[in-house]
């Protein structure tokens, strides 16, 4: 039923000088779901990913989003759309608090953010949610630091915060448990769970416990193409992706 | 270009960039002293050294904004301030402008010139940008020295009037004259201040903190770059303007690129990123100008060596080292 793809691609090509990334992609994510796109090393994941988000211009075929085309739309405007993305690494404003990293995303739709004769003070009316949203991450007692004080694992758990900030109808993430400790994927993994409810969410992950655990549906990729899809129980069992895993050396040491 | 600004290991200033209530009663203090240091000041020195001070101190000011705040590093900022500086002059001379309007009109050119110039310049990041920026600085230097007949050439434009105030008073008298330039810096420090810590304020710095990330939120990166280049631009013309009035000349020299070197200088060992920082750094750059001048061409030596010394030992610049001892933005 194509009303309940909220995005999909189709003949998602990119090229770089001789070398094709991404060779002929169609994927199709249904609303609602948290889709996982798996991988080895050099399977196209990452800019697959970047496609999906405009940091990259695509070579060929089209990416749509809720039915829109949005193959040629600058990364700027697709988060208007309600598609925001992380980062693998930590994207945090690092000399800026805790609180005031959340409260830039929730500035965005104010439209006064042109008005440099203006006083932050207009911003205050904005603090009570970004404090709830600091809170909702776990990160209330550091509200005041800056942000490249904190953690690293603290510091995906701010980005979160600031993600949920412009309460996007559908998230990428890409690698959320990347350099994490056990402790901050079980805290992040939850997070996912939780914001999951009402969202749809395609997340890049190698850590493939997480994936097992969290996913309703895996997309996997092997030298820019799609190898296999389905939920983990068939994927996991699919000789291909099995080939594909050890041929490259066991993926990246998560099992 | 996230971080021309920040790239060390040691962010300048880095902790210390937000404004809580504590620090913004530690600035409107500051902004008091700063006045009251402005009434007393034409009465202690030479008002035309002070003056000249309150131009590169405005022009430092108008810099950092780009810099400091919005993580822009040009290195041809001269060419607003310059061609500011003779317009306002040819005005004033040959079309017999008052002096406010002079410096008005030497603004407003500085500002469509940045905005030229700011449209081509952000759409190349780091180093590049730099580049872009100081290439478009020349050719306003080689246009100054072609066009003899508006800038005077290798002369300038000398002696020009300064002019009735409002086509009112007078402001021959050197200390009639500094109460108009004082205004005219409060006024821009001031605007500054508030541009900083406005809703366009925050995100620059998110822009200038992580590009990508202030773009994967929405917002559109380029007109907030290109904004806060135009707002640089158009005070550093402001500085520039005033300068011609106050010294009744223009010359290639604020159009050279020395002259953009000078206000990084100014900018870096007053603190890169603080407030005040840059007001500081003019008065140590001016002062040493000044004060050294019998020393000749050593001057240029000397400042280098200071650029040196600043550079090693205390990166945060004179304010940011203070800053951070007493834990407060500045």
């Amino acid at each position: 039923m194509p009303e309940d793809t909220i995005l999909s691609t189709s003949g998602l090509t990119k090229e770089f000088a001789g070398f094709t990334a991404v060779n002929g992609v169609d994927l199709k994510v249904r609303r609602g779901s948290i889709h996982a796109l798996i991988g080895p090393n050099g399977a196209g994941k990452t800019t697959c990913f970047n496609l999906l988000t405009k940091f990259l211009a695509p070579t060929r075929g089209t990416i749509l989003y809720n039915g829109r085309d949005i193959t040629r739309e600058k990364p700027a405007e697709i988060a208007r759309l309600g598609l925001v993305r992380s980062f693998q690494i930590s994207a945090v404003f690092p000399q800026l608090s805790v609180l005031t990293n959340v409260r830039i995303a929730l500035q965005r739709k104010r439209g006064d953010n042109f008005d440099f004769w203006r006083s932050e003070r207009t911003l205050k009316s904005l603090d009570e949610d970004a404090r709830r949203l600091v809170e909702a991450v776990g990160l209330s007692s550091f509200q005041a630091l800056t942000a490249g004080e904190l953690s690293y694992g603290r510091k995906r758990a701010l980005e979160i915060a600031t993600t949920l900030a412009l309460d996007p109808e559908m998230l990428l993430l890409d690698e959320p448990m990347a350099g994490m400790g056990r402790e901050d994927v079980e805290r992040i993994e939850a997070l996912i769970r939780k914001v999951s409810k009402d969202r749809t969410i395609l997340m890049v992950e190698h850590n493939l416990s997480v994936v097992a655990s969290l996913s309703d549906r895996i997309t996997v990729l092997a030298r820019g193409q799609v190898l296999a899809e389905g939920d983990y129980a068939a994927v996991s069992k699919d000789p291909r992706v099995v080939e594909a895993y050890i041929g490259s050396g066991g993926g990246h040491g998560h099992h | 270009m996230t971080n021309l600004a920040s790239t060390t290991d040691t962010p300048a200033a880095a902790v210390l960039t937000e404004t809580d209530d504590g620090a913004a009663r530690l600035h409107r203090n500051l902004f008091i002293a700063i006045a009251a240091v402005l009434v007393v000041a034409p009465f202690v020195a030479y008002p035309v050294f002070v003056m000249k001070v309150l131009c590169f101190a405005l022009f430092a000011l108008a810099f950092n904004l780009l810099l400091g705040y919005g993580g822009l590093l040009s290195f041809g900022h001269a060419a607003y301030f310059g061609m500011a500086s003779y317009v306002s002059a040819y005005t004033a001379k040959n079309w017999g402008l008052t002096p406010e309007l002079a410096i008005l009109l030497g603004t407003a050119v500085a500002a469509v010139l940045g905005t030229v110039f700011g449209a081509l310049a952000i759409r190349r990041q780091g180093i590049y940008f730099a580049m872009i920026t100081l290439a478009l600085a020349q050719m306003v230097f080689f246009f100054s020295l072609q066009t003899p007949r508006f800038t005077g050439g290798e002369d300038g434009i000398q002696a020009v009037p300064r002019g009735k105030l409002f086509g009112l008073v007078s402001l021959a008298d050197d200390r009639v004259l500094y109460w108009l330039v004082a205004a005219i810096f409060m006024g821009g420090l001031l605007l500054i201040y508030r541009i900083i810590h406005s809703p366009f304020g925050q995100v620059c710095k998110a822009i200038r903190d992580n590009e990508p990330r202030a773009i994967s939120l929405g917002y559109r990166a380029n007109q907030y770059k290109l904004m806060v280049f135009v707002l640089s631009a158009t005070l550093a013309g402001l500085a520039g303007a005033t300068k011609a009035i106050v010294f009744q000349l223009a010359s290639l020299t604020d159009v050279y690129w020395t002259m953009s070197g000078e206000v990084v200088l100014m900018t870096l060992v007053g603190g890169l990123g603080t407030v005040f920082g840059p007001i500081v750094g003019a008065i140590v750059i001016v002062a040493m100008q000044n004060y050294l001048a019998t020393l000749g061409a050593w001057v240029t030596v000397v400042q280098g060596v200071v650029f040196v010394v600043c550079v090693l030992l205390f990166r945060e610049g004179i304010v940011g080292v203070i800053a951070k001892a007493i834990k407060k933005p500045l």
